[in-house]
């Protein structure tokens, strides 16, 4: 196996979890990233500060992880900018017409064992694989 | 106001997790993706440290009259398979494989200042309001009375 990281995966994914947790627990929020966005893009009244709010932590924690964790963004591969914009509109798409991403499905769904979600969460592993699979290997991973 | 506290501050944590835990990092994501390659299966312990958390979370809300900060839960409220999910779900997979990014990871990228992630977030929001124009065309179409689409909440 290749770049295996358990130990950081279970540490940085517990944090993700608390951070959901918090969500919900004082909140009342589902962490759901796909869905906080959409919110932001198409606002309605009473229910926009705190999606603001969750994006600008996001962007917070990034510029944290800049300075204290560089290596979070050494990204490894970058998709050619056509792919990343089909790869992009495929994203904001998918999401929104299934009802969330690998955070509100593959976490918070997932831990409340909605059908919904464990479904989803199944799929888009799935179709993701494939896809992976039809670049790096009948492509060729040159890209 | 500390509820918009705690979403910030929950930010700042889930945007931490990612970066610790190499979410961050395309290289990761496509590696787990890639089954039939040089596999890395560090993703899954992402999901599963996420989940042991939260599930014990979930069991304690449901024991609570309301959220300690906001006067409901907003939990989604749907339980049937259907097709928009299947599809949905089915479209964000492919292009989570192409890209290598899925929305949380994207958000928290930009702060690298990455033109990349920049064109990405640009395309991700684009295709959210395809969504949104797609399905309004469709209820004009239709003639159909129905509630708006963000009346639940997502999962």
């Amino acid at each position: 196996m290749h770049n295996f990281t358990p130990i950081a995966a279970l540490f940085g994914g517990a944090l993700i979890g608390l951070s959901a947790s918090a969500m919900l627990l004082l909140d009342g929020k589902i962490a759901g990233i796909s869905g906080i966005l959409a919110g932001v893009l198409k606002p309605v009244a009473g229910d926009t500060l705190w999606r603001i709010c969750f994006l600008a932590g996001l962007l917070t924690g990034g510029l944290l992880l800049r300075v204290l964790l560089p290596g979070a963004f050494d990204f490894g591969i970058i998709r050619p900018f056509p792919m990343l914009i089909i790869a992009g509109l495929l994203v904001g798409f998918g999401t929104r017409l299934g009802s969330g991403c690998t955070s509100g499905h593959g976490i918070c769904g997932v831990s409340r064992l909605s059908m919904r979600s464990i479904v989803a969460t199944a799929t888009f592993i799935i179709t993701g694989a494939l896809v992976v699979y039809g670049v790096n290997h009948l492509m060729g991973s040159s890209v | 106001m500390k509820a918009m506290l705690t979403s910030f501050g929950s930010g700042i944590i889930f945007a931490l997790g990612l970066g610790i835990s190499g979410m961050t990092r395309p290289v990761k994501v496509i590696g787990f993706l890639d089954f039939f390659g040089a596999w890395d299966a560090s993703l899954a312990f992402v999901m599963l440290g996420a989940i042991a958390v939260y599930f014990v979370a979930y069991r304690w809300s449901r024991e609570m009259p309301s959220p300690l900060l906001a006067p409901d839960f907003a939990l989604p409220k749907r339980f049937d398979l259907d097709a928009k999910l299947i599809l949905g779900a089915a479209i964000f997979g492919a292009g989570w494989g192409l890209g290598g990014f899925c929305p949380g990871p994207a958000l928290t990228s930009l702060a690298s200042g990455a033109l990349p992630v920049f064109i990405f977030v640009v395309a991700m929001g684009l295709g959210m309001y395809l969504h949104t124009g797609i399905t309004e065309l469709g209820v004009t179409n239709s003639g159909f009375a129905v509630s708006p689409a963000n009346s639940t909440p997502d999962a």
